[in-house]
């Protein structure tokens, strides 16, 4: 298969997007930095989320819970930071709190070798119910949110200064993290596990690898940015809790790790796509194009995940051991 | 004997649910006691209470038949909420918009109309799963919100009543399903539906073919059935349940449409599934407690003062319960214990 037929999508993709961003240029340089910025902000999430998927697949466990982890740990997130005034404690708890989570989804389907998309759906059910009871109105954040850190000189630049130098901390972190991730996934003896564990848990196991351990330890971790991208939403994105507030960015961010076959760093350029559609509907709204059927707005990101979704699934292909409980007979 | 031993991992499973429930409500300061006792008062005490809960539990039954349907053939269907808000809202449609018909005709065109919307909406995500490989769990997740956005937008736009609220006009009287004395009894087309997929599972090539899919793809394959054909139907009729549910919701109890009335009823139908062990008759005892449920929460939030959202946290560990296999291993004292598996199909194309 020649490179052209082989990418056709990315090229496709990329096509439109440039089409488009000059397309928005056409308008104004502002604007067209409003949407890149908000490209980067909106996708920030969904990378979070994006990463926690693949490090539970790539170990061979779906985690369909991602939403439920990044609710529950923007609620533990922001009532910590409300009732302390301390933000980086916030986003401590909210990380500590995907990572619960991710260790009881482990329990659940490691331990006990559930099913994994129903111990996924409990989290979920789980978070909602939970935050909805134990949420109350008129709470707010002392402190506000996290504020905008600036990178000397750079954030000067035109453009660039403003869309990559001049985030929220968690937005850079979020970057930090994606090569971070992918050097630890295909470089180190870790990942090598990881990745050996998600193919062919029984051949990992005869070389002496622990399937549960290495399972456990990738379940956390992701949980751990899943509950980064919860405490980037209720400390970060928004400055408060709101009930249902992921509205689907969980689900979403599956989407994004299959789009980015489970890598990394392709999982953060297809944040990027969602993100920019995100932002583009922002825009639409802004402006009031289709202001009168502002639902047909509000349905994009999520028609973009199904044919994302559709277009891609046969092409990528997820690690062989997915979905199944391992035990060791 | 069997029956008793297939139904105690769900009891026990809904026992210890409230327990931590009581546990929950006690922490936070409140009496339990109080707010289950006012929770049956507003749902079984009296006629009107037990109309309540029936009218709760029908959408459920509904609702949990889509997701148990499903299971048979190992799909899960989380998308049971969008399926059942295009069933409410066409039902909807036709209810006030086609007119002059007679009662045996208009009442069940609307709830065959609502059903057909649904199944086709439900037929989606199962072309796309056989014909893609998308999984169902994340495209029936994205159409729930397609739906709502689309119903809305139809609501607003197109079918709407003259007025300040957005809500299709009120059905015609010939599409209404009647109430006997309080009762309404489109719960009795819930559970006449819940037998009729048990008939259909359980005695007939269809269903067969339905179960050996489910166990096996590709055995089922080996033996000359369309796997592909069969995902595509049973998501059909799966989305087809879970919109009849809406239908008779928009006909028997609400008398229009109204975007909001039925928000989360897609995550019960899952939990009703599973208390059920996804038997299609069994749906129906566990959509009568989580009915009930819902049906005196109002009850308790006015007399206990306790949340009504405590409800959906004993689902949730209802569901945590019966789908753990510790329980199920405990008490049946069985090895394997998932009868049902969705996670083993994950990108299967």
């Amino acid at each position: 298969m020649s490179t052209l037929t082989r990418y056709r999508w990315w090229f496709v993709t990329a096509a439109f997007l440039v089409a488009f961003t000059l397309f928005t240029a056409e308008f104004q340089q502002p604007q067209t930095t409003a949407v890149l910025a908000a490209t980067l902000r909106q996708s920030t999430p969904l990378v979070l989320g994006a990463l926690c998927g693949i490090l539970c697949e790539r170990s061979g466990v779906i985690n369909i819970g991602i939403e439920g982890q990044m609710l529950m740990s923007a609620f533990a997130g922001f009532v910590v930071a409300s009732s302390t005034g301390d933000l980086l404690l916030g986003v401590a708890a909210g990380i500590g709190c995907g990572m619960l989570m991710g260790a009881f989804l482990a329990f659940l389907s490691v331990s006990l070798r559930g099913d994994q998309i129903i111990a996924g759906t409990v989290l979920n059910i789980a978070a909602i119910g939970l935050t909805s009871f134990f949420f109350q109105q008129g709470r707010s954040l002392p402190s506000g949110k996290t504020s905008i850190i600036k990178i000397g000189p750079l954030a000067d630049l035109p453009v660039v200064g403003r869309v990559l130098f001049s985030n929220r901390p968690l937005t850079y972190l979020t970057m930090l993290l994606v090569p971070v991730l992918w050097y630890t996934l295909f470089r180190t003896t870790w990942g090598l596990r990881t990745r050996a564990v998600g193919e062919h848990p029984s051949a990992a196991e005869t070389v002496g690898v622990s399937v549960v351990r290495i399972r456990y330890l990738n379940l956390i971790l992701g949980g751990g940015l899943a509950g980064m991208g919860g405490a980037y939403l209720s400390l970060e994105a928004v400055g408060s809790f709101e009930r249902m507030m992921t509205n689907g960015k969980g689900f979403v961010a599956l989407a994004v790790m299959i789009f980015g076959r489970w890598n990394p760093v392709g999982a953060w350029g297809a944040a990027l796509l969602f993100g920019y559609a995100n932002a583009v509907q922002t825009q639409f709204q802004f402006r009031g194009w289709l202001a009168d059927d502002p639902q047909f707005i509000g349905m994009m990101p999520f028609i973009v995940t199904i044919v994302v979704v559709a277009g891609f699934v046969g092409r990528a292909r997820p690690p062989a051991s997915i979905g199944q409980p391992y035990s060791r007979e | 004997m069997n029956l008793l031993r297939a139904a105690l991992v769900p009891i026990l499973a809904v026992v210890l649910a409230i327990a931590v429930g009581a546990i929950i409500i006690e922490v936070s300061g409140l009496n339990a006691f109080e707010a289950y006792k006012a929770l049956y008062d507003g749902a079984l005490a009296d006629r009107k209470g037990i109309g309540r809960t029936l009218e709760k539990a029908t959408p459920l039954v509904m609702g949990g038949l889509a997701v148990a349907f499903a299971f048979k053939a190992g799909l899960f269907n989380i998308g049971g909420q969008g399926q059942l808000v295009i069933g409410a809202l066409f039902a909807g449609a036709v209810g006030y918009g086609v007119t002059g018909l007679p009662w045996i005709i208009h009442m069940p065109l609307a709830l065959l109309v609502g059903a057909i919307g649904g199944g086709l909406w439900g037929m989606l995500a199962g072309v796309l799963k056989a014909t893609r490989g998308a999984h169902e769990v994340i495209t029936t997740i994205m159409l729930n919100f397609v739906a709502l956005n689309i119903t809305d937008w139809l609501t607003s736009k197109v079918w709407r009543e003259p007025g300040i609220i957005v809500r299709t006009p009120a059905i015609e009287p010939s599409a209404e399903i009647p109430r006997w004395s309080q009762l309404p009894t489109g719960f009795a087309l819930a559970v006449a539906a819940a037998f009729a997929c048990w008939y259909l599972l359980e005695r007939t090539t269809f269903g067969f073919e339905i179960r050996s899919v489910g166990l096996n793809p590709e055995a089922a394959r080996y033996a000359g059935i369309s796997v592909s054909r069969i995902v595509i139907l049973t998501m059909a009729i799966s989305g087809m349940l879970a919109a009849f549910g809406g239908a008779i919701e928009t006909q028997g109890v609400v008398g229009r449409y109204e975007p909001g009335f039925n928000a989360g009823l897609g995550f019960n139908g899952i939990t009703i599934a599973l208390l059920a062990r996804t038997h299609p008759v069994g749906v129906i005892p566990a959509a009568l407690l989580i009915g009930a449920m819902e049906a005196g929460s109002s009850m308790m939030q006015f007399k206990a003062d306790v949340d009504p959202e405590i409800t959906q946290i004993i689902e949730a560990l209802m569901l945590l319960f019966v789908a753990t296999p510790i329980l199920v291993r405990w008490v049946l004292r069985r090895r394997e214990t998932s009868d049902i598996s969705v996670g083993a199909h994950w990108g299967d194309a």
